[in-house]
């Protein structure tokens, strides 16, 4: 815990929680997606689905998958500056099993039609927790640079991907691996340490089996 | 200086034996330990304190209003007041009183503002802040400063305690947002770390068992007057300290009373907006007005979000 834990962060109200923890939750789901979004499908659960309206959760949500920082003041803007950009957006509420309060599903697809469906929560103080990408279990604070790799289930890949970052003297803080079924699609997120550079994310993604991996720079 | 935040007492101690204000203290430490430079935290919260004082003024303009339309348009009246010289307390007191309002609803109105500790919470310490500032001419530099006293302060309620209304109530809350304010005012005013310690426990006491009820889920009914008040018993727990008035029971002890108060609150009175106010007929009108009868969230709740 430091100084600004406690003063700080500076944000757009009312609610750490319900709108600078949403609107984290949306700028990683379109970092994951790493193009600009065209459409944005929202589904919203539990006290975000009841309270969204007024906690501006919603705003904050569009303004986070436009690439907008919890304390951007154009985030009450947001809807009205998506039409503007082109980015279709529907909100609905719905019930998702097992899951946190302040759970949003975000399906994003872009211009060429790749889409990406990613499951956050937000988990208090606009602290974030992402849970699920396609349907995969994963576990992305945003609090540490993150490389998240989607792969096929094959004997090494994990061993080349690790070795790969100990070779740049990456020290791991903390590793969560999914897969759909044996031998099929996997996706492994690496929080680690300090910093790595876009450069690196190049290099895994060239490793045998990686599929396509994003990195999540901090801020 | 090796300083902890485990205990209030443990800083008084250090502060003492430093012969240094606690914020000095405060900002060596932390540059230690987050491997930043001194000037570049302190630049930092700089920062922090302008958007604080931006979030004042933003928040007493003509015309301010909730995203959900149940609020605004108080801390312009308070200010109003206090122009005219038309109040009970004074200009310093009530003044203090309209920038908590403003801060608290610029929040509300999904304005720019720095939580301290928490959006709920906001009001209260920028308040203090910048009402001493104005009042006795102190220089902004100090009340940067007093940024680090009063953090410290939030760092060992947040590790003994804790700072969230879902976990403690409004005591944890806005209690924590008035004795870091207390701690702040009183270094700022010349008191002694021993001084700081008596308005913790003074300020945490006078709010034990304050529960977080706020109607319709929504950080406005009564957070925005909650702020009001918070700052205000920042005020009373730093003029009784600096008056040489001390709290029977330490400010550790009172953390721990507030930490078991909070423990032992049922969670319908832990921002579930189930108990309190949360749960008076007039507060599910409101909850109605905003969100409308369907929870499938199509439909204009009359949340004046697009006017």
């Amino acid at each position: 815990m430091n100084v600004f834990d406690i003063v700080g962060p500076v944000m757009i109200g009312p609610s750490s929680s319900h709108t600078a923890g949403a609107a984290r939750i949306g700028r990683v789901a379109s970092k994951l997606l790493g193009n600009p979004a065209v459409r944005a499908e929202i589904v919203l659960h539990g006290s975000f689905a009841k309270t969204y309206k007024g906690h501006g959760t919603d705003k904050a949500l569009i303004a986070g998958i436009m690439g907008m920082e919890p304390d951007d003041s154009r985030l009450r803007e947001s809807p009205r500056l998506a039409k503007e950009q082109g980015l279709e957006v529907s909100i609905s509420t719905d019930t998702i099993e097992d899951a946190h309060p302040n759970t949003a599903r975000i399906t994003l697809t872009d211009a060429k039609g790749k889409q990406i469906c990613v499951q956050g929560a937000s988990v208090g103080g606009g602290n974030i927790l992402i849970t699920k990408v396609d349907g995969m279990d994963v576990a992305i604070s945003g609090q540490h640079t993150t490389l998240v790799a989607v792969h096929k289930d094959a004997p090494g890949v994990i061993a080349a991907v690790t070795d790969y970052m100990s070779g740049l003297g990456i020290n791991i803080c903390n590793f969560r691996l999914s897969r759909s079924q044996k031998g099929g699609t996997a996706v492994m997120t690496i929080e680690v340490d300090g910093n790595l550079e876009e450069s690196a994310n190049e290099d895994i993604q060239k490793l045998p089996n990686v599929i396509r991996s994003t990195l999540i720079q901090l801020n | 200086m090796q300083i902890k935040y485990d205990s209030i007492a443990h800083l008084i101690e250090a502060a003492q034996e430093a012969g240094q204000p606690l914020s000095a203290l405060v900002l060596e430490q932390q540059a230690q330990q987050t491997e930043r430079s001194s000037q570049e935290l302190y630049q930092e919260m700089e920062r922090m304190y302008h958007v604080m004082k931006e979030s004042a003024q933003e928040g007493m303009k003509e015309g301010l209003r909730s995203t959900s339309g149940l609020t605004g348009g108080s801390a312009l009246k308070m200010q109003q007041a206090v122009e005219k010289g038309n109040t009970l307390c004074g200009r310093i007191f009530s003044g203090a009183l309209a920038r908590a309002l403003a801060v608290s609803e610029w929040n509300a109105a999904m304005g720019r503002i720095v939580a301290s500790p928490t959006a709920g919470s906001c009001g209260i310490l920028p308040a203090a802040l910048l009402t001493i500032e104005e009042s006795r001419s102190i220089p902004e530099r100090d009340c940067v400063m007093a940024l680090f006293t009063a953090s410290a302060v939030g760092m060992v309620i947040a590790q003994n305690a804790c700072i969230a209304g879902a976990q403690g109530g409004c005591q944890a809350e806005c209690g924590s947002a008035s004795a870091m304010a207390a701690a702040a005012l009183v270094e700022l005013c010349g008191g002694g770390p021993e001084q700081i310690g008596h308005a913790v426990a003074i300020a945490l006491k006078n709010v034990l068992g304050l529960v977080c009820d706020p109607v319709a889920g929504l950080v406005e009914i009564p957070c925005i007057k909650r702020n009001a008040s918070g700052v205000a018993n920042a005020f009373v727990a730093a003029e009784l300290a600096l008056a040489g008035i001390e709290s029977a029971i330490p400010p550790d002890e009172v953390i721990l009373a507030m930490k078991r108060v909070g423990d032992a609150m049922s969670p319908a009175l832990r921002e579930t907006a189930e108990g309190g106010l949360a749960a008076t007929p007039t507060a599910q009108k409101l909850y109605q007005q905003v969100f409308g009868n369907s929870e499938d969230g199509k439909g204009c709740g009359g949340c004046r979000a697009c006017h």
